[in-house]
């Protein structure tokens, strides 16, 4: 039986995916302004991060009546906590690629401190983590939103292997600092988008399959209390 | 006639109102625990086995097993038809008071057999509250609940005294009716003479208490203060409560059990069933979708 509730579950997944977009497009272009040294590019940048703040704000209000109005349960109920949880963390992400502007506004004020590799890299996995995590919430898929908790690990080692290589660049050559810095910056921001999407992965393994997996807590002894009594 | 299956309920000997100690009556529940590694048991309290149903030629309940645990509020949810007002009624006999019905199983309260006692012994020990409020016509709010404690002899004003004031302040009646004990238990608001046959349930000092539907026919204030006494009332209490409110069972039980068409769907803790509910049918019924 369609509910007229569902026109309201299905607007809502529609505004999630239009600031999930809002958020992937932040993110590839301040890459883009950094790789390729323009610095114009960032304003847009600053001008999307207005609309996605505004619409956190219309999300969780969305959210809001709709809790308030139809009393959801179950799967409603489980996907539209995911959705303000989702929310958060797409507003987070659009944070960090304005962090990621600012600092290459900074960067771009001096020449290049080497030829960009590992950085790049982790925009583009953090971003395709971000893509398939959103695919997964639209179709629904455990097995899409799963792919994306491992990707994880790989992103955290890239950052990892970004810190050692520019620390011997600050050793060798004190002038490096500056920038080597604001790269290790950078690269911590793409590490938290790529988290924030684990996140939403996270959550839509919970909306799909009605598991909480974070933490680890899918692997926990079944015997265990719970944590909170109820 | 709920009328006056209701004073049968009430129909009872008075009893100490805490936990008894005497060994005449039947035992309270001793917690016994099943050792087995690694799997906690829930306690069993009410416990019915293979329950079938049937209004004449039609089967109503059809093999229903389920356990309400002691101290529990065990809430029964499901569509118009599904069998809950019936399966309660299983529970203290008073299904088969009704012409041409009859039911099969087997039920336990502690253990011990229920079905094999005399209906009006078991339904002291299992109390009962309707939807509609009924306190008995032309009696004072202080006869009402002593009833069911006069119809088993007790004469004693002190004893009917303490046991009238126990059992409102139990129902969370006694504040607001402590000065008009001797008017008419009709001329209370809906809400309190629900609480008024609540208390008159307890007076006889029940081990379970079966409610059906007992806040459909009161406002929302009304309805709040009965879900208070609830959780109040299960500390002592097992309470099975059938309500189309799936609101109110969320908010009131420790345990929901699901049932369609007769047939126990799904039983769990009321968090999983409103959260992540296994069966498809359940889901489809607490989110709306059903039909």
């Amino acid at each position: 039986m369609e509910r007229h509730f569902d026109q309201d579950l299905q607007q809502l997944k529609e505004r999630i995916l239009y600031m999930g977009s809002l958020a992937e497009t932040m993110i590839h272009i301040a890459t883009k302004a950094l790789v390729d040294r323009k610095r114009d590019l960032v304003k847009d940048v600053y001008r999307q991060e207005k609309d996605v703040n505004m619409l956190q704000i219309e999300v969780d209000d969305r959210c809001l009546k709709m809790i308030a109005l139809h009393a959801p349960a179950a799967s409603d109920l489980r996907f539209i906590t995911a959705a303000m949880k989702i929310n958060a963390d797409l507003e987070r992400i659009a944070d960090q690629a304005v962090n990621i502007s600012q600092t290459t506004e900074s960067l771009l004020e001096e020449p290049p401190l080497k030829p960009l590799i590992d950085v790049p890299r982790m925009a583009q996995i953090a971003s395709k983590m971000l893509k398939d995590a959103l695919d997964s919430f639209v179709n629904q898929d455990e097995n899409l939103a799963r792919s994306v908790l491992v990707r994880d690990d790989l992103v955290d080692e890239l950052k990892e292997q970004v810190f050692r290589e520019l620390l011997t660049y600050m050793i060798s050559d004190p002038a490096t600092i500056k920038r080597a810095l604001e790269l290790i910056l950078i690269s911590r921001n793409l590490e938290r988008i790529a988290d924030h999407a684990t996140n939403i992965a996270e959550d839509v393994v919970f909306v799909v399959a009605g598991k909480d997996i974070r933490h680890g807590s899918e692997y926990l002894e079944p015997s265990r209390p719970p944590v909170a009594p109820d | 006639m709920e009328t006056l299956v209701q004073s049968s309920t009430a129909m009872a000997e008075m009893k100490k109102p805490s936990i008894r100690t005497d060994v005449s009556g039947p035992a309270r529940p001793v917690q016994e625990a099943v050792p087995m590694p690694g799997i906690a048991l829930p306690e069993q309290g009410l416990f019915a086995e293979n329950i079938n149903a049937w209004f004449g030629a039609k089967q109503a309940i059809r093999n229903i097993t389920l356990n309400m645990r002691p101290r529990h509020v065990t809430a029964i949810i499901g569509p118009s038809g599904c069998g809950k007002s019936t399966f309660i009624r299983c529970l203290n006999r008073m299904h088969e008071v009704v012409p041409g019905a009859r039911m099969e199983g087997r039920i336990t309260l502690y253990g011990q057999d229920i079905l094999s006692q005399d209906p009006v012994a078991l339904r002291r020990r299992v109390g009962m509250v309707f939807q509609k409020p009924q306190p008995f016509p032309m009696m004072s709010i202080f006869d009402n609940v002593a009833a069911g404690l006069r119809l088993n002899g007790v004469r004693n004003h002190g004893q009917l005294e303490t046991v009238v004031e126990q059992s409102l302040k139990r129902a969370a009646l006694w504040e607001e009716v402590k000065d008009i004990l001797d008017k008419a238990g009709t001329g209370l608001s809906g809400g309190q003479q629900q609480r008024l046959c609540i208390a008159r349930a307890l007076a006889v000092n029940p081990e379970v208490l079966l409610m059906d539907e007992p806040c459909s026919a009161l406002d929302p204030i009304a309805t709040a203060k009965i879900e208070e006494l609830i959780l109040e009332l299960k500390k002592n209490y097992t309470i099975v409560i059938v309500t189309h409110n799936m609101q109110q069972a969320a908010r009131v039980s420790d345990e929901t059990a699901f049932f369609l068409m007769g047939e126990l769907i799904e039983c769990d803790r009321t968090q999983k069933i409103f959260t992540t509910p296994q069966q498809k049918r359940t889901e489809d019924y607490i989110t709306g979708r059903f039909g």
